[in-house]
């Protein structure tokens, strides 16, 4: 046990500050972020994951904010387990014709308003699965679209900035 | 032992069970041997084979201007043999390898929704890919079909496939999936339990189906290698590696010497990443949240120098046809080089809390046992295989370059539980960072890619071990250079089933850290 709380000890607070190279423009993003959230979500931005037909390297990204580096909790946004508890979802993948159901399902499951983010250059328009029999293409193909965040897969990094950008976008309209 | 010593035994015993075999018969692929059966001898070399303990590696179908041709793959220790059958367009009719073969059922099944090949006596005739994208008498890899697809408008769910069911009192059934709690790829788990224990568990796939087979048809070979790099993202050395492989051996593209180096360094770090990352997920699940912040610490660190050196943090379309895309400098390969150290120091580290800690082993050890007898049923690989004693790594078995010239150490283990899948894959990552150690050493100057030369009707077949298990990937070029077949078989097609035998009389809440130790791929294996 001993061993466990000096590992902790060692490894010290790794959490950095977003992003790298310490942009002070972000950090002030992030802090409006946390400001908006506290004002628009209660203090909580809560996403729920949809992988519609992905690769699984997008999967791989979103899970990554949730290492100590990113540590996204601290700007107050959590992925959550059911449609039902979400502000935001967070879709990656063409959608496949076999999900497309359920992306409209999980949709409709989530309590208004809400915002959709399409994850990934598949999201955006297909990407290298484009569209056929087996992939209606991007996600704005099946439910409506708020964001788009292109890459192969995205940074953990440009997805932080694209969910502050979509949270920023919304307080502006409203 | 010469090569294929053991074939002139195995082709005695088809003879002796009338298997038709005429002078012709024996072919190849490539440079793998080849055997052309009659449809109807199909299910009888499948039992021979079986008889002669030869592995099932994978099945496909193609369509050629006459006939379905129907192949399957299997390996006698590290030897690999084809075999073929091939049928009328009118009648796509033969025997099953399924009861030979259980970890054959999903792949024929496959080949059954896809391109309308019969199995006459398989023994569950249920669709498979298939959900509701075409219909019943539609096959999409058949040329016929339209890449657009026939059902435009909005897709219903999944309804109507028979699941099996368990009567009795106190039997309940659960229902989970497609769209799962966490951040993870979709599919449908159907569990029957009664109280906590789960009686049976059925599977279902297919959700993330994408055509990949169809729209591979007609690319080139840097096409075809970006697609394969899409097939599993975990995976996209490994499946990139593989098509590469294929292609080139159809083609009869010869890597440089460095290249090789470049693609093993790669995917030595894509398994180091993958296992990091379920350590700390597996230890995660049953809520020893120390690991999965450590761990998944390690992993960021790691693919942040893939990202620096290679340009992309999972290091996706970094392996080209004839080689790899861009040259590592002097520089690099230190930065690469000065990485291997600390992690290992850092892992002995962890592994020994990990080891030191009785709530963690109370959890895993025992936990979702598989046995060495199952896991060889249904040719499961990788760290579930190891795990259960299936000492295969094509690393060290097929010798493919460049760990022809490296000592492959292949962990192993006969306790079958979580435990030891966690265990085996910290192993691998310590007998990674020793081939990186060798790796980073010996890699020689030169060249990082060959200029790639026209193919033609040809084949090529490859098996690789990446980070997950063995890949086995199957092309045909067609007369101008162009993709006609594509086939990678990621080897979730093996464990996915594995899964569904490991959980038997496991409590429901244990299912996720099973899940989680045998981490299949939805999407390599939905294709
Ligand atoms: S955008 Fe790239 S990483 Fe994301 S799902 Fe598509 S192919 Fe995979």
């Amino acid at each position: 046990m001993l061993k466990l709380f000096n590992k902790i000890r060692k490894t010290g607070v790794i959490t950095e500050d977003v992003p790298e190279g310490r942009d002070p423009a972000f950090e002030e993003v992030g802090e409006q972020l946390r400001a908006k959230v506290g004002e628009i979500f209660s203090g909580s931005l809560a996403i729920r994951e949809v992988d519609a037909g992905s690769c699984n390297g997008c999967e791989l990204e979103a899970n990554a904010l949730n290492n100590s580096w990113y540590s996204i909790e601290r700007f107050g946004i959590h992925f959550v387990a059911s449609p039902r508890h979400a502000d935001l979802l967070l879709v990656t993948g063409p959608v496949s014709r076999h999900m497309e159901a359920a992306l409209r399902r999980t949709w409709d499951a989530t309590p208004n308003p809400k915002l959709v983010l399409a994850m990934g250059d598949c999201a955006a328009d297909g990407g290298e699965f484009g569209v056929s029999y087996a992939s209606c293409g991007g996600v704005s193909s099946i439910i409506p679209v708020d964001g788009v965040i292109r890459g192969c897969p995205p940074t953990p990094m440009s997805l932080m900035k694209a969910i502050l950008a979509l949270v920023e976008k919304r307080t502006d309209n409203d | 032992m010469s090569a294929y010593d053991w074939l002139p035994d195995f082709l005695d015993r088809l003879k002796a069970d009338n298997v038709l075999l005429e002078d012709d018969s024996i072919t190849a692929l490539a440079k793998v041997p080849m055997l052309i059966l009659e449809a109807e001898d199909w299910g009888r070399a499948a039992a021979q084979a079986q008889a002669f303990g030869l592995r099932w590696m994978g099945g496909w179908a193609d369509q050629l201007d006459e006939a379905f041709h129907v192949s399957a793959c299997l390996a006698h220790q590290h030897e690999v043999l084809v075999l073929r059958a091939m049928l009328s367009l009118e009648i796509p009719v033969l025997p099953s390898h399924t009861p030979w073969y259980p970890g054959a059922d999903h792949m024929e099944r496959h080949t059954q929704d896809m391109y309308g090949v019969l199995f006459s006596d398989h023994p569950d005739p249920r669709r498979w890919t298939r959900h509701h994208a075409w219909g019943e008498n539609e096959y999409p890899l058949r040329s016929d079909f339209p890449l657009a697809g026939t059902r435009p408008g909005p897709m219903p769910t999944d309804h109507n496939y028979r699941y099996l069911k368990a009567q009795g009192a106190g039997v309940y059934e659960i229902p989970v999936g497609p769209v799962h709690a966490g951040i993870i790829e979709p599919g449908h788990f159907r569990f029957q339990a009664v109280g906590e224990q789960v009686l049976n568990l059925e599977i279902r796939l297919g959700y993330v189906h994408k055509g990949i087979e169809k729209i591979a048809v007609g690319r080139d070979a840097p096409g075809l290698a970006r697609l394969a790099a899409r097939i599993s993202g975990d995976s996209t050395v490994a499946h990139g590696w593989a098509a590469c492989m294929a292609m080139e051996q159809a083609a009869a593209v010869q890597v440089p010497e460095r290249a090789s180096y470049l693609r093993a360094i790669m995917a030595e770090r894509e398994r180091i990443a993958n296992h990091l990352g379920d350590i700390g997920a597996i230890c995660n699940d049953v809520a020893f949240a120390f690991a999965q912040y450590q761990f998944s610490r390690l992993r960021e660190s790691w693919q942040r120098v893939s990202q620096q050196v290679f340009g992309h943090r999972f290091m996706m379309d970094c392996v080209v046809p004839g080689g790899v895309a861009s040259d590592v400098d002097g520089a690099g390969l230190e930065l690469l080089r000065s990485g291997l150290e600390p992690l290992r120091a850092e892992l002995v580290e962890l592994m020994a809390i990990l080891d030191d800690n009785p709530s963690l082993e109370d959890r895993l050890a025992t936990t979702g046992f598989l046995s060495a007898a199952i896991a060889a049923k249904f040719g499961a690989t990788g760290y579930v295989g190891k795990a259960s004693g299936q000492d295969i790594d094509a690393r060290r078995d097929m010798r493919y370059a460049p760990y022809d010239r490296l000592e492959v150490v292949v962990p192993t283990s006969q306790n079958g539980d979580v435990q030891a899948r966690m265990h085996i894959r910290s192993q691998e990552v310590f007998a990674s960072l020793d081939l990186l150690t060798q790796l980073l050493r010996d890699i020689p100057a030169g060249e990082i890619r060959s200029d790639w030369r026209t193919a033609s009707e040809v084949e090529g077949i490859a098996v690789i071990d990446g980070w997950r298990g063995e890949i086995m990937t199957y092309v045909r070029f067609d007369a101008d250079d162009r993709i006609a077949r594509f086939m990678p078989r990621d080897p979730s097609w093996f464990t996915w089933p594995a899964l569904e035998q490991l959980i038997h009389d496991n409590i429901v809440p244990d299912f996720p850290v099973c899940n989680k130790s045998v981490n299949g791929s939805y999407s390599g294996h939905d294709l």
